[in-house]
C-alpha cells in the first residue's frame, strides 16, 4: 500500500516520470519521427556493451562529486565548490602523472592522492570561513571556483603545455599512471572501484559514526548540535575538507581514467551536475549510486538521439531543468500527501 | 442560551509532517460569551484556533459565522469578518510607538505620509472605551509584558473584531496583571464581544468564563457551563486522569555546594542586566528562580551555560571556574540543561528520537568504538526511555517532529536526566506542556534530587514553582529581590508582589537564605 512514509520515494519518481514525459512532448514537436527518435534515446545507451559503458563511465565522475555534495548539503551547506575542485585537482593529478615516474602500481596512487589532498586543503578554507567567521560557504565557493579555474589555465598554459599538440592540452601522461581497464569493450576504468568504495564507506560514516552523527546533527539544528556540545566549527571544517578530498580524487580519477592528456579549457561541470545528483538522491550517499547513473543515463541517450536522429542533444539540458525544479519543488505533490495523511489517519482512528 | 455566533463542524486537520491535530471537532461560540478552550497541550486547541483565525486551512469540515458558511484562507478573511487574535508571542514592531502598530496595514493618511495625531487619537478613544490605559507616544520596545499585551488586545479591537481569541494571554503575567486583564476582559463582555480563552490554569478558567470545551487528543470531550463542572472534573476530563499537583518531599538534606556564582555582574549597551548575583546550590536541592520574564533569569542561564561571559564576578561548578569554558566542557563536569525553547536548542525536528536522545552522550566511550557509534545499544535505550516516560511515539526512528510539545519535551528530559548529572539547569521546563506530561517531568525532577543532583529550576510556572522548590529566589531588574527557605509557605500572590519589585527583601537575609 503507499504510505506517507513513503512520499520522497514516489515523489522523486514522479518527478522523473514527468521529466521523461516532457521529454517526449519535446521530442513529437521537434522530431520528424518522434518515435523513432524516443526509441534511440530510451534504448541505445542500454542498446550494446560499450553504449552501456559510456553510461558508467560518465556516471562515475557525478558519482563523485553528488558524494561530495552530499556530504556538504546534508550538514546544511550549500556549498558549490566541488565544481573548480574537481577541475583543479585533475590538474595536480596530472601533473603528477607527466612529472613523476613511479611503477604501475604506484603510480596513479600517488597522483590521486595528491589530487585529493590539494583538494581537500581548497576545500578547507571556505569551511574554515564560514566556521570562524560564518562567510556564507555559496559566495566563497563559488568564488574559488573561479579562482582555480584561472590559476588552473595559467598553470596548464606555461607550465603543462605540450607546444607539439593540436590543442591547448598537456604533455602526455607516463603510461605507468593511466587506470587501468576493468571491462573489455568499454572504457570503465579502476575509478569505478574507487567511487563505489567511496560510497559505501560515506555510507558507513554518514549513518554509522560519532562524526557522521556530528555532521547531521549539525546540518539538522546547528543550535542543537551546540548546546549538546558538538563544536559545530569543527564539524563544518572536517566536513568540508572530506568533501573536497573526494571531489578532488573525483577529478584525479576522471582525468586518468579517461584521458591521455589534460585538456579541459573550460570547468567540465561536474561539480553542478554533483549538485543534482546530491538532490536527487535526497543527500542519501547509496542513492548517488542511482541518481549518478540515471543522469549519466540519460546523457548518454541524448548524445546517441543527436548522433542518430533529428533532435539535438541540448534537449537534455531542458529535462534537466525540469528535474531541477520539481525536485526543488517544496510544495509539489504536498497536496497529495496531505491527502494520503488524512486517509491513514482516518483508518487509525 | 445566547445565539450561537460561530460554529465549526466535524473539523479535521492533518498537518503535513502527519500530525493529526484535529479529529473531527465541533465548537461552537454563542454570542457574547467568553468561552474557554482548555486541554493538554497537543490536544489541539492550538490549531483549532488557528483555523478560525485563518492562519490554517481545515483539511476537513466546515466553519460558520451567523449560520452562513465561510471559508477562511487567511487571516486578513478573519478580520475582515471581525475575528481577531492575541497570540501567545506577541507580533508587534518593537521600534515603532504603541499607536503606529495600532495603525500598522490601515495607516491613516494625511497625503502620503502617516497621520500621527490621527493614530493616537484613534488609540486613544480606544483605550479609552475598553479601559486599556496605553500611552500612544510609547515605543514597544519600552513597554512591560503586561502593557503590551494591551497593545495586541486594542490592536485587534481598532481593526474591528468582536469575536477575540486570546491564546494563552495569562502565560507573561503576573497575578496582579492577570487580575487587570480579567477586569477588561468582563468591560469587553460587557461591550457584546465575545472572548475565546484559551489556558492551562483552571482557576482563570473558573473566574472569568461562562462555558468552557474541553479538549484532549485532537477531539472535543465536552462542553460545560462553567458553574456545573469543578476543577477536578475539568483535569479529569482534559487528562482522563485526577490531577494532582501536590508531591511528597523528602526532608532537607543538603550535600556540598555544587555550584557558586559569586557577584556575577553583566551590562548590555550601558544597561545593568545583571547586578551581582550570589547564589549557591548543593546536592539535592532545587533552587526555584521566580520572576517575571526579562528580569535577568535569561541570562543567568546563559552564564552558566557558556554562552555569555559577566563583566564581573565568578561562576564555580564542583568547585571549577567555568566563566571561559564553553557549553560541551561544561556539561563535561556534570551539567545538564534543559533549555527554554525546545525547538530552537532543545531537539533537531527532523532527526529521530535517538538522534536527539544521544547528543549529549554520543561522544563517550560507552557509545562509540572507533569512531563507530553503538547504534543497536542506542535503539535499546530509546526503547527503555520511551517506555519509562510513556513517550507516544511509533518507535526510535521516528522523526522527534512529529511528536506533540509535551511528547517532544520528555525526550528533552530523558536526554537531561540520563546523564546521572551533578548539576541540571532547568529552564521552563514544562512550559507548553500538558498536565500529565509536566507531572511526568516533575517527578522525575524530583528522583534527581533525591539522587543528590543539584537543581536550578527557573520557571514562570509559580504553582510549580512553589510546590517544587526547596529555597525559592525571586529575580527582579538583575537583582535577586527575595529569598525564601519555606516556599511552601507563600501564597502567588506575596510571591507577586516581590516580582513586580513592589517589595524587597534586604540584601543580609536573601544571602543567609541563600547560604551564598
Amino acid at each position: 500500500m503507499l504510505k506517507s512514509k513513503h512520499f520522497e520515494l514516489i515523489r522523486t519518481a514522479a518527478v522523473l516520470l514527468i521529466s521523461l514525459l516532457l521529454t517526449f512532448i519535446m521530442i513529437s514537436f521537434v522530431s520528424g519521427s518522434p518515435l523513432q527518435t524516443i526509441g534511440i534515446f530510451l534504448y541505445e545507451p542500454i542498446s550494446s556493451v560499450s553504449h552501456a559503458g559510456n553510461v558508467v563511465e560518465m556516471a562515475i565522475p557525478l558519482m563523485f562529486t553528488g558524494l561530495a555534495l552530499s556530504l556538504l548539503f546534508k550538514m546544511n551547506m550549500f556549498n558549490l565548490g566541488a565544481e573548480g575542485i574537481f577541475y583543479f585537482s585533475a590538474l595536480v593529478a596530472s601533473a603528477a602523472a607527466i612529472h613523476f615516474s613511479l611503477n604501475g602500481f604506484l603510480h596513479p596512487i600517488v597522483a590521486i592522492l595528491l589530487g585529493g589532498i590539494v583538494g581537500a586543503l581548497i576545500s578547507g578554507i571556505p569551511g574554515f570561513l564560514k566556521a570562524k567567521w560564518n562567510a556564507n560557504e555559496l559566495v566563497t565557493s563559488l568564488m574559488f571556483n573561479s579562482i582555480l579555474y584561472g590559476v588552473g589555465q595559467y598553470i596548464l598554459n606555461y607550465k603543462l603545455r605540450d607546444a607539439s599538440a593540436f590543442q591547448t592540452a598537456s604533455f602526455k601522461f607516463e603510461p605507468t599512471a593511466v587506470l587501468d581497464r576493468i571491462i573489455p569493450g568499454t572504457r570503465i576504468h579502476t575509478g569505478l572501484i574507487i567511487v563505489l568504495v567511496c560510497i559505501v564507506a560515506g555510507h558507513y560514516f554518514m549513518y554509522k559514526t560519532k562524526w557522521g552523527y556530528e555532521l547531521r546533527m549539525t546540518g539538522a539544528n546547528r543550535e542543537f548540535a551546540e548546546y549538546s556540545g558538538i563544536k559545530t566549527g569543527r564539524v563544518i571544517l572536517y566536513v568540508h575538507l572530506l568533501a573536497g578530498l573526494i571531489a578532488g580524487i573525483g577529478g584525479s580519477v576522471e582525468v586518468l581514467g579517461m584521458y591521455s592528456r589534460f585538456q579541459w579549457n573550460a570547468l567540465p561541470g561536474y561539480g553542478m551536475d554533483g549538485a543534482l545528483v546530491a538532490m536527487l538522491a535526497k543527500n542519501n550517499p547509496l542513492a548517488v549510486i542511482g541518481s549518478a547513473l540515471f543522469l549519466a543515463y540519460i546523457r548518454v541517450g541524448a548524445d546517441m538521439m543527436s548522433r542518430y536522429s533529428d533532435v539535438p542533444s541540448e534537449l537534455i539540458s531542458i529535462i534537466q531543468a525540469v528535474i531541477l525544479l520539481l525536485v526543488s519543488a517544496d510544495q509539489f505533490l504536498k497536496f497529495w500527501k496531505n491527502r494520503m495523511l488524512l486517509k491513514e489517519a482516518k483508518m487509525n482512528a | 442560551m445566547r445565539e450561537t455566533l460561530l460554529e465549526m463542524c466535524n473539523i479535521t486537520k492533518v498537518y503535513s509532517n502527519g500530525v493529526v491535530a484535529n479529529q473531527k471537532v465541533n465548537f461552537s461560540l454563542a454570542e457574547g460569551e467568553i468561552h474557554a478552550v482548555a486541554g493538554e497541550n497537543g490536544a489541539g486547541k492550538s490549531t483549532l484556533m488557528k483555523m478560525m483565525f485563518g492562519m490554517e486551512e481545515p483539511s476537513e469540515g466546515e466553519i460558520y459565522l451567523r449560520g452562513s458558511r465561510i471559508r477562511l484562507q487567511s487571516p486578513m478573511d478573519a478580520i475582515r469578518l471581525g475575528i481577531g487574535m492575541v497570540h501567545q508571542h506577541f507580533m508587534l514592531v518593537p521600534s515603532f510607538t504603541v499607536a503606529e502598530n495600532m495603525v500598522l496595514g490601515m495607516e491613516p493618511k494625511k497625503g502620503v505620509f502617516l497621520n500621527q495625531a490621527e493614530a493616537a487619537r484613534l488609540t486613544r478613544e480606544f483605550s479609552f472605551r475598553y479601559n486599556l490605559q496605553v500611552d500612544p507616544e510609547e515605543k514597544v520596545e519600552n513597554l512591560s509584558v503586561g502593557m503590551k499585551q494591551k497593545v495586541e488586545i486594542l490592536k485587534a479591537l481598532v481593526r474591528g473584531a468582536r469575536i477575540l481569541i486570546l491564546d494563552e494571554p495569562t502565560a507573561v503575567l503576573t497575578p496582579q496583571e492577570t487580575e487587570e486583564l480579567f477586569g477588561q476582559l468582563k468591560l469587553m463582555r460587557e461591550n457584546g464581544h465575545t472572548i475565546v480563552f484559551i489556558s492551562h490554569k483552571l482557576k482563570e478558567v473558573k473566574a472569568i468564563c461562562d462555558r468552557i470545551t474541553i479538549m484532549r487528543n485532537g477531539r472535543t470531550e465536552g462542553v460545560f457551563d462553567i458553574r456545573e463542572v469543578t476543577e477536578q472534573e475539568i483535569s479529569r476530563l482534559m487528562v482522563g486522569r485526577d490531577v494532582v499537583l501536590k508531591y511528597a518531599k523528602s526532608g532537607r538534606e543538603y550535600g556540598e555546594s555544587v555550584l557558586q556564582v559569586r557577584d556575577l555582574g553583566y551590562s548590555k549597551e550601558g544597561k545593568k542586566v545583571l547586578g551581582g548575583i550570589n547564589l549557591s546550590i548543593r546536592e539535592g536541592e532545587i533552587l526555584g528562580i521566580a520572576g517575571v520574564e526579562g528580569n535577568g533569569q535569561a541570562q543567568l542561564v546563559e552564564a552558566l551555560t557558556g554562552r555569555l561571559e559577566g563583566d564581573s564576578g565568578t561562576v564555580q561548578v564542583a568547585g571549577a571556574n567555568i566563566s571561559r569554558f564553553d557549553i560541551g566542557e561544561i556539561r563535561g563536569l556534570g551539567v545538564s540543561y534543559i533549555p527554554e525553547d525546545r525547538m530552537r536548542q532543545g531537539t533537531a525536528k527532523e532527526a529521530s528520537i535517538v538522534d536527539n536522545l544521544i547528543s549529549t552522550v554520543y561522544n563517550s566511550k560507552a557509545w562509540t568504538r572507533w569512531g563507530f557509534q553503538k547504534r543497536k545499544k542506542m535503539a535499546e535505550l530509546t526503547e527503555e526511555k520511551i517506555r519509562e516516560f510513556q513517550i507516544k511515539a511509533s518507535g526510535p526512528a521516528q522523526e522527534i517532529g512529529m511528536l506533540s510539545g509535551g511528547n517532544m519535551q520528555k525526550v528533552v528530559v530523558a536526554r537531561e536526566s540520563s546523564t546521572a548529572p551533578r548539576l541540571l539547569i532547568a529552564e521552563q521546563p514544562t512550559r507548553g506542556v500538558d498536565v500529565g506530561a509536566a507531572q511526568l517531568i516533575h517527578r522525575k525532577l524530583l528522583e534527581l534530587k533525591e539522587e543528590g543532583c543539584a537543581i536550578l529550576l527557573i520557571s514562570a510556572d509559580l504553582n510549580e514553582i512553589l510546590e517544587l522548590s526547596d529555597t525559592l529566589a525571586v529575580m527582579y531588574e538583575g537583582d535577586m529581590a527575595a529569598c525564601f527557605e519555606r516556599p511552601s509557605e507563600l501564597t502567588e500572590e506575596e510571591l507577586g508582589l516581590y516580582m513586580l519589585g513592589i517589595k524587597k527583601q534586604d540584601e543580609q537575609s536573601i544571602r543567609r537564605a541563600m547560604h551564598a
